[in-house]
């Protein structure tokens, strides 16, 4: 832990070098061209993989940055998702003005939730966030509320048109769309992690007393990464949600919430790249076990993840940055 | 007054299968400090086991105990095999290990015995001996069989040269390393005798919830719940724990909101008494030195 926290902080503290500001670059325009490559089902899946992208960052925040073991972020998600839909649906709502409703209704639930989870042990902590995870689909189902919520039929919504002019189809459209807030977001999240919110952060995680000592406010730095958090989810949720057109219970069910967990771990925990590593695991290495064995393809999915475990303890991103430091180590030697 | 009676007992009954999954995650956690997730889908692959061996045509209670036998080798292989190379892994690696190990077992059952519901029998008489109208047999005899695992499990810990060695390993490794425990032994025994208590809590629900894949992923979280609730570095607040939340449950289903919600008001009137007790009802209150 302490070697990831130098590591993270040196690497945050210089702002982007030019060779990163290269590859980010050459990234965007990967990002840019692909759409135009692709079918337009690959391009509904990479636009579900940038949804997942921000609910990991959000996730990561939590997690990785400050520490706090959410095996329920699949709720804040839904949540988002609903009010998206709800939105829509009952109320005319253009699709673009649900995202950030979505992110402030996710930002207060998650905030309200962080106050009482403050007091908890993180194995604690982890069943609070878990009982939320398994209890929302349940709610939503809840028979009072079916009529906001459409109950276990859930609701259908309708996809929403490129503006008039943009020589784009509706799938091309959603993924620029998606891409575009991702950005906005991913810049919000690289500046808060790598300033003073984001070291007071990391010092909770690795040590609260010292970090009170200190002066950090512990509760209040606590709650607030789990509003924001949450708000990342929720704005990812609202993004899935018009994406897919649909929402309904059981689609939120516990498992999202345990795939969320094993994208940022598996991503790289406490790295902001980490976060789009593990969207394209999540999104992607189903359909690949799938593949390989149509009669257990969940078998060769948890064969593949403890496997990735093995090899990559501290994930994709931790790989990158070891290779990396390796590398330079190499190249030094030569000089 | 006589359903209030009926709705607590069966609770009590249901609470009786939480306890002993409740009592093998405190198994794995005494001995490891975390929390198996694949505890469930472990105990869910015994009871198939044990399911072939009955169809094969060995009697109930020899299947019974080749079984527990079957799920303690292969606990101390999993310990071996998969969970030793990653051990000093970071936490949440290994949580990533346990939840595609999860995955894995659930699959496997699935590919291997398919995803029909089967029947699963009882070695308990059909009439109950204490003749009453609010416990079946099988429920009786669960119950039954989850306290003396309990009092099996207590005794092996507190009276037993190898118990002893256990606990010490899970305390202080160093330690124990010194006077001549062989501490990675130790972590493979508890992952072998969490396996067991596991595979007899599994062919004890089986009966009542009907055998299939997913026949442990509900039980898993009232055991989570029961052991937290009860704090899990104690056993006896564990089961104790688990049995509140069958009682709970049924209660609440009973007379707060139905059968729809009963899950949500079970979790946050457990969540509530962890606010007030962060470590449980009997947990030991750690204090850290600065």
């Amino acid at each position: 832990m302490a070697a990831n926290l130098v590591a993270t902080v040196n690497t945050h503290k210089s702002a982007l070098r030019r060779r990163q500001f290269l590859l980010l670059a050459l990234f965007l325009l990967l990002l840019g061209i692909l759409p135009f490559l692709l079918s337009n089902y690959r391009v509904f899946q990479l636009t579900l993989a940038i949804a997942y992208a921000i609910a990991l960052l959000g996730l990561n925040m939590l997690t990785g940055y400050n520490g706090q073991i959410s095996l329920g972020h699949g709720a804040f998600y839904a949540i988002g998702a609903y009010v998206a839909a709800i939105l829509m649906d009952k109320f005319g709502v253009p699709y673009w003005l649900t995202i950030p409703v979505a992110g402030m209704v996710c930002l207060g639930a998650g905030f309200l939730f962080g106050l009482p989870a403050l007091r908890l042990e993180p194995l604690y902590l982890a069943l609070a966030t878990f009982a939320l995870g398994v209890s929302l689909p349940q709610i939503l189902k809840y028979k009072h509320l079916e009529a906001w919520t459409g109950g276990v039929q859930g609701i259908v919504i309708a996809k929403p048109d490129p503006p008039p002019g943009l020589p784009l189809n509706q799938d091309q459209w959603l993924y620029f769309f998606s891409l575009a807030i991702a950005l906005v977001l991913f810049w919000a999240a690289w500046n808060l992690l790598r300033g003073r919110v984001g070291r007071a952060m990391l010092a909770i995680r690795d040590h609260p007393i010292a970090a009170e000592a200190m002066g950090v406010n512990a509760a209040l730095y606590k709650s607030l990464t789990f509003g924001v958090s949450a708000m990342y989810t929720g704005i990812a949720g609202a993004l899935g949600a018009i994406t897919i057109q649909f929402v309904a219970p059981d689609s939120f069910n516990v498992f999202v919430s345990i795939t969320f967990l094993v994208g940022i771990v598996v991503g790289g925990l406490a790295s902001i790249s980490g976060a789009i590593y593990g969207a394209l695991f999540i999104q992607f290495v189903p359909n690949i076990a799938d593949q390989i064995s149509k009669s257990a393809p969940w078998a060769i999915y948890g064969v593949l993840l403890i496997s990735f475990m093995y090899v990559m303890p501290m994930g994709i991103a931790g790989f990158i940055r070891l290779v990396r430091a390796r590398l330079r180590r190499r190249f030094n030697h030569k000089d | 007054m006589d359903t209030f009676l009926h709705q607590v007992l069966s609770g009590l009954a249901t609470g009786g299968i939480y306890a002993s999954v409740a009592l093998a995650l405190v198994m794995i956690y005494q001995s490891t400090h975390l929390v198996n997730f694949a505890q469930g889908e472990l105990a869910m692959f015994s009871t198939y086991i044990a399911w072939s061996l009955i169809n094969a045509g060995l009697p109930y209670w020899a299947a019974f105990f080749l079984t527990i036998t079957i799920a303690f080798a292969s606990g101390v292989a999993i310990e071996r095999l998969i969970i030793r190379p990653v051990e000093q892994a970071p936490v949440l690696a290994l949580v990533i290990v346990f939840i595609g190990l999860l995955v894995l077992l659930n699959s496997l059952a699935g590919w291997i015995f398919t995803y029909t519901i089967k029947s699963f029998p009882s070695p308990f008489p059909e009439k109950s001996l204490l003749a009453n109208t609010y416990l079946s047999s099988h429920e009786l005899g669960a119950m039954g069989v989850t306290l003396v695992v309990l009092v099996l499990v207590y005794v092996f810990f507190r009276f037993t040269p190898l118990g002893l060695a256990m606990r010490a390993a899970a305390q202080n490794p160093e330690s124990s390393r010194l006077v001549g425990i062989r501490v990675g032994w130790m972590l493979a025994l508890g992952w072998g005798l969490a396996s067991a208590i596991g595979a007899i809590a599994g062919m004890m629900v089986a009966p009542i919830v009907y055998l299939d894949p997913n026949m442990m992923s509900g039980i898993l979280l009232y055991a989570f719940a029961g052991a937290l609730l009860g704090g899990i570095d104690n056993a006896w607040g564990a089961v104790l724990g688990g049995f509140v939340v069958g009682v709970l449950e049924n209660l609440a289903g009973a007379y707060l909101v139905g059968t729809e919600l009963k899950l949500s008001v079970a979790l946050v009137i457990i969540i509530g008494v962890l606010v007030v007790k962060p470590s449980g009802l009997f947990g030991r209150v750690l204090v850290t030195r600065v």
